[in-house]
């Protein structure tokens, strides 16, 4: 009997692929099997749009040991027998429906997937993208997922140390909410997910299987959604205390040597876990899905294997080897299931007890159909990229602009997120949230530590998305090298709208196309990733949002950089080129903000941004450096003011700024900059790496003080341009989100 | 003489390794994680009921890990004068066990709080604060929902009367304030004693601040002042 098209619509298969399906298998699925295709092949498992383009990206380094793709996240080496795996995921659809659990959940999702590659969680990172927060919708939404991260990631133990909060009209129906976790792995204790011994068993282990979450990943995750209250049923509900007991039964599990292999179970439950499995392995599955421990009674097959209940994990384990495995989770407690076996034959079997429910090749599921639909150059572009930038204001107005600036809800301090997460758990954390531009984590084992950012830029991406694309990679890795850290590798998280749109696969084709380019310049390759399309409401795709993960090793702890102001009387120097033109401000937050416009066209020279971050790490590996901020949001003033109020030291402007618009001066965003402070002992040798290095360096002023002052760009301007107390500033950096969220 | 810390690990425990590395690794003594289903705990000098979510902080902080089969011993070892030490989770766990007065509410933020904090020393006594003096001022941060102590008018004169308040929450200079108080608590109180001063509770990490790299080393202070006491009463038994 044909399918209907409403069943196709809810597992969000097309007429198309359902046709592919029978001319694959030879006869019409039946509605269990159908339900398997539709998890695998949904946009959020199958990567049916991004993965061709997502080969661009480089995947290989000297550090590499297991590259993106091959499992569930690629590892990194970092010497002293430790290696690092790390990814970012999206949870977008469930945060918009149901905020508290979507973002826990997410928190809980991406944990798994870094346990399951046998690794210790050690940090968590997020990006969230919010509308305004003048609006109470925005505000229970931002509250909401703030507290789901909060409520899920303390329960854990695993420290939530870094992140970026933006906000922008586009986000307002569709927030953006990513996760990204960080572990450490012993070598040799890398597990696979994959099935490789016949005969091996199929373990079940953590929470029993309800109905929540059926159809999160065809459904909730690959298209488009209007009436969110239809869509609550898809949304799952956390348990962080069975997760964390999860965390200690599967560690202590893999590092015993009893186990074939450990899986999470994510996006489309059993049915992608399994599958993949097998997939890896080269083998067949059975499964019992009347083994599965249920949560109610009266489900089918079907909602069994597409159920997304959390806090379940796969484990593979020969026959000789249950027993033992059983004890070390009934030691923590862990429900812990036999549901089939590993068989030989390249079939996956689904049963309900005694009888046959799917039947279906493991090859067949897993091959989800390739689109490269060819993108259209959006007409938008054009006019953004000539339009006239607005002539400066009156110069008496800086020092008010810098205020508003830093009291912005996308600038000011992001205090009121990260004092309600536990960011010191395990002790290693040395740069705190807020202190630098990366987050940096001793590690007890060695005398280095890692630098953690997660940067992302919508803004930009929407009016270039090459540019947007290969400014999210630097940016993130800038962070990491103000920090002190050699950028190490990335994970990344495409947040786009809907593919099928010729505009929309234009922006994700050239914005992955930057970020490739980027990580290429700068010697990073990409180890894992996550693509969340369809980020849309009412027609309207998100900013193509590119969010960057990046991670970094200082080789000696020591050495780690915050961004304050360290000391009276330090030399303050910009290191960059910063050209004071209308192209400086392109996309800015000034510009956003006082003149409601975003328009120009960002750009970006790959290769200066590689020579700045060496020089970076270098400076900081010769401890010349007092602090490193890079210049991003809010520009030149904004960062010598963040780096002023975070050390409660001021800061005298002396030096030249460059002349042209004092605007731009003050406020461009021009990448590839950032502000350094030193001993004036160090000016010297400082200079002389900087020289040697290619880099601009300019001489800004000197810290120290209660006030925060800035010279004029060109003698028609007052003389003194910005002439600021500390303490105002202090206000509208440190209380402007608290204001923002009980205006 | 080394002393040996036993390191309680009820499931949903997450401060066990941190305060593992803080004594093996920074006060140079012998750690030894002690798991929930244990019930003897004689081979220990002192026992630390560490921070965490103990069964997900479900029903109530510390509601469920009370009845924990190591709960029996450590009230043994307690009574018998043995030297117990519960920070955060571990504080609310004594309290509802009923070998701290007092118990720990919501914050009064309604939200979870992890910042750096100061404390007021308000008691110098071993085992826990012989190394301070009456007055300094503590750097150590706090990380919990559930921080605001409470207890009523007659017990909190009584434990006024007997120095059973350790710590007071407060500012820089020492000045015990409102605006110091991260959580409500009554009295800013952030840690307290039972009536014989040897279990203490207290909500802030001090296993957080033992080595610079950190941050800070002031809890550290608390940590050699349970050692030096230890030490001290080796020296007595042996005597």
């Amino acid at each position: 009997m044909p399918v209907s098209q409403e069943t196709l619509d809810e597992i969000a298969l097309t007429r198309e692929e359902y046709d592919l399906i029978v001319s694959r298998i030879e006869r019409e699925p039946n509605g269990v099997e159908l339900g398997l295709f539709g998890a695998l092949w949904s946009e959020h498992c199958g990567y049916k749009h991004s993965k061709p383009l997502l080969r661009g990206f480089p995947t290989t380094g000297e550090a590499v040991r297991v590259q993106a793709g091959e499992e569930n996240a690629g590892v990194v080496d970092i010497g002293g027998g430790l290696a690092v795996v790390f990814k970012i995921e999206s949870h977008n659809h469930p945060s918009a429906v149901e905020p508290y659990q979507g973002a826990a959940t997410g928190v809980g999702g991406i944990v798994r997937d870094i346990l399951a590659m046998g690794a210790r969680p050690i940090a968590l990172l997020n990006s969230l993208r919010f509308g305004p927060l003048d609006t109470a919708r925005n505000r229970y939404l931002f509250q909401g997922v703030v507290a789901g991260i909060s409520g899920y990631g303390n329960c854990i133990g695993v420290p939530d140390v870094g992140g970026e909060t933006m906000f922008a009209p586009t986000y307002s129906g569709n927030p953006l909410v990513n996760a990204m976790c960080v572990g450490l792995l012993p070598h040799g204790g890398l597990m696979r997910a994959a099935a490789a011994n016949p005969g091996s068993l199929f373990l079940l282990a953590g929470s029993a299987t309800g109905r929540d979450g059926i159809h999160g990943a065809s459904g909730l995750a690959s298209r488009t959604f209007e009436e969110e209250r239809e869509m609550r049923p898809t949304v799952q509900v956390g348990d962080p205390f069975l997760e964390k007991v999860l965390i200690e039964a599967c560690l202590e599990a893999a590092a015993s040597g009893l186990l074939d292999g450990m899986q999470d179970l994510g996006a489309a439950g059993l049915t992608s876990s399994v599958m993949e499995c097998a997939a890896r392995g080269g083998t067949g599955v059975e499964i019992d899905v009347a083994r599965v421990p249920r949560r109610e009674d009266g489900m089918t097959p079907y909602e069994v294997m597409l159920s997304e209940s959390q806090e379940r994990m796969l484990l593979i384990v020969k026959p000789e080897n249950e027993d033992a495995v059983r004890g070390i989770f009934d030691r923590w407690d862990v429900p812990l299931t036999a549901i089939g076996a590993v068989t030989g034959d390249g079939v996956a079997r689904v049963y309900d007890g005694p009888d046959l429910a799917a039947e279906i090749n493991v090859a067949t599921l897993v091959e989800a159909p390739q689109y490269r639909p060819g993108g259209t150059r959006p007409a938008y572009l054009d006019a953004l990229h000539t339009a006239p930038m607005p002539p400066p204001p009156d110069p008496a107005q800086a020092g008010r602009i810098l205020r508003a600036l830093l009291a912005s809800p996308n600038v000011a301090s992001k205090r009121a997120v990260y004092r309600r997460y536990d960011h010191e758990v395990q002790t290693r954390t040395m740069v705190k949230p807020g202190a630098g531009d990366a987050a940096v984590l001793r590690l007890r084992e060695l005398p280095k530590a890692l630098a953690l950012a997660v940067d992302g830029n919508g803004r930009l991406a929407w009016l270039d998305p090459w540019t947007g694309g290969a400014m999210a990679v630097a940016e993130a890795c800038r962070n990491v090298a103000a920090s002190g850290a050699t950028p190490l590798a990335i994970t990344d998280c495409l947040n786009f709208g809907n593919p099928q749109k010729p505009e929309v696969y234009y922006q994700l084709e050239e914005c992955v196309r930057g970020m490739a380019d980027a990580c290429r310049s700068l010697g990073v390759p990409v180890v894992s990733g996550n693509v969340s399309l369809y980020n849309e409401t009412q027609g309207e795709a998100v900013y193509p949002t590119p969010v960057v993960g990046a991670v970094g090793l200082l080789d000696d702890a020591r050495n780690a950089l915050g961004a304050a102001f360290a000391r009276e009387g330090d030399a303050v120097f910009l290191l960059g080129a910063s050209p004071a033109d209308d192209g400086a401000l392109a996309g800015s937050e000034y510009l956003a903000l006082e003149h409601g416009t975003v328009a120009g066209r960002p750009a970006i020279d790959l290769d200066a941004e590689a020579r700045l971050q060496q020089l970076l790490v270098t400076l900081a590996r010769e401890r010349l450096l007092s602090s490193a901020h890079d210049c991003s949001d809010g520009g030149l003033a904004v960062a010598l003011a963040e780096s002023a109020v975070l050390g409660g030291v001021g800061f005298t402007g002396a030096g030249d700024l460059p002349e042209g618009r004092w605007d731009a001066a003050l406020f461009g965003e021009t990448p590839s900059r950032a502000v350094v402070s030193c001993a004036e002992a160090n000016v010297s040798r400082i200079e002389a790496a900087a020289r040697e290095a290619d880099v601009p360096c300019a001489r800004l002023g000197v810290a120290g003080g209660e006030r925060f002052t800035i010279p004029r760009t060109s003698s028609s301007l007052p003389i003194l341009l910005v002439d600021e107390l500390l303490a105002d500033l202090a206000d509208a950096f440190f209380g402007g989100l608290e204001r923002a969220l009980n205006a | 003489m080394t002393a040996a810390y036993g390191v309680i690990v009820f499931p949903g425990t997450w401060s066990d390794t941190d305060w593992r590395d803080a004594i093996e690794g920074v006060l140079g003594a012998q750690a030894e994680y002690v798991f929930h289903k244990e019930t003897d705990v004689s081979r220990f000098d002192c026992l630390v009921v560490p921070g965490g979510f103990s069964y997900g902080d479900y029903l109530r902080p510390g509601a469920i890990a009370r009845f924990s089969p190591v709960m029996r011993a450590l009230s043994d070892f307690a009574a018998a004068g043995g030297p117990v030490i519960g920070s955060c989770n571990g504080f609310q766990v004594l309290c509802e066990s009923g070998l701290l007065p007092g118990a720990l509410m919501r914050n009064a933020s309604l939200e979870f709080r992890c910042q750096p904090q100061h404390l007021k020393v308000e008691r110098v006594a071993a085992p826990f604060t012989s190394l301070m003096r009456e007055g300094d001022v503590l750097a150590i941060p706090v990380s919990h929902g559930d921080g605001n102590y409470y207890a009523d008018a007659g017990t909190l004169a009584r434990m006024e009367a007997n120095g059973q308040i350790a710590f007071r929450y407060c500012d820089e200079a020492g000045a015990v304030t409102p605006e110091a108080n991260p959580n409500g608590s009554l009295a800013n109180i952030a840690g307290v004693t039972n009536e014989a001063g040897n279990v203490l509770g207290l909500m802030p990490h001090p296993e957080r601040v033992v080595e610079e790299a950190l941050g800070g080393t002031d809890g550290l202070r608390i940590l050699r002042s349970i050692d030096e006491a230890l030490h001290e009463h080796a020296r007595s038994v042996n005597a």
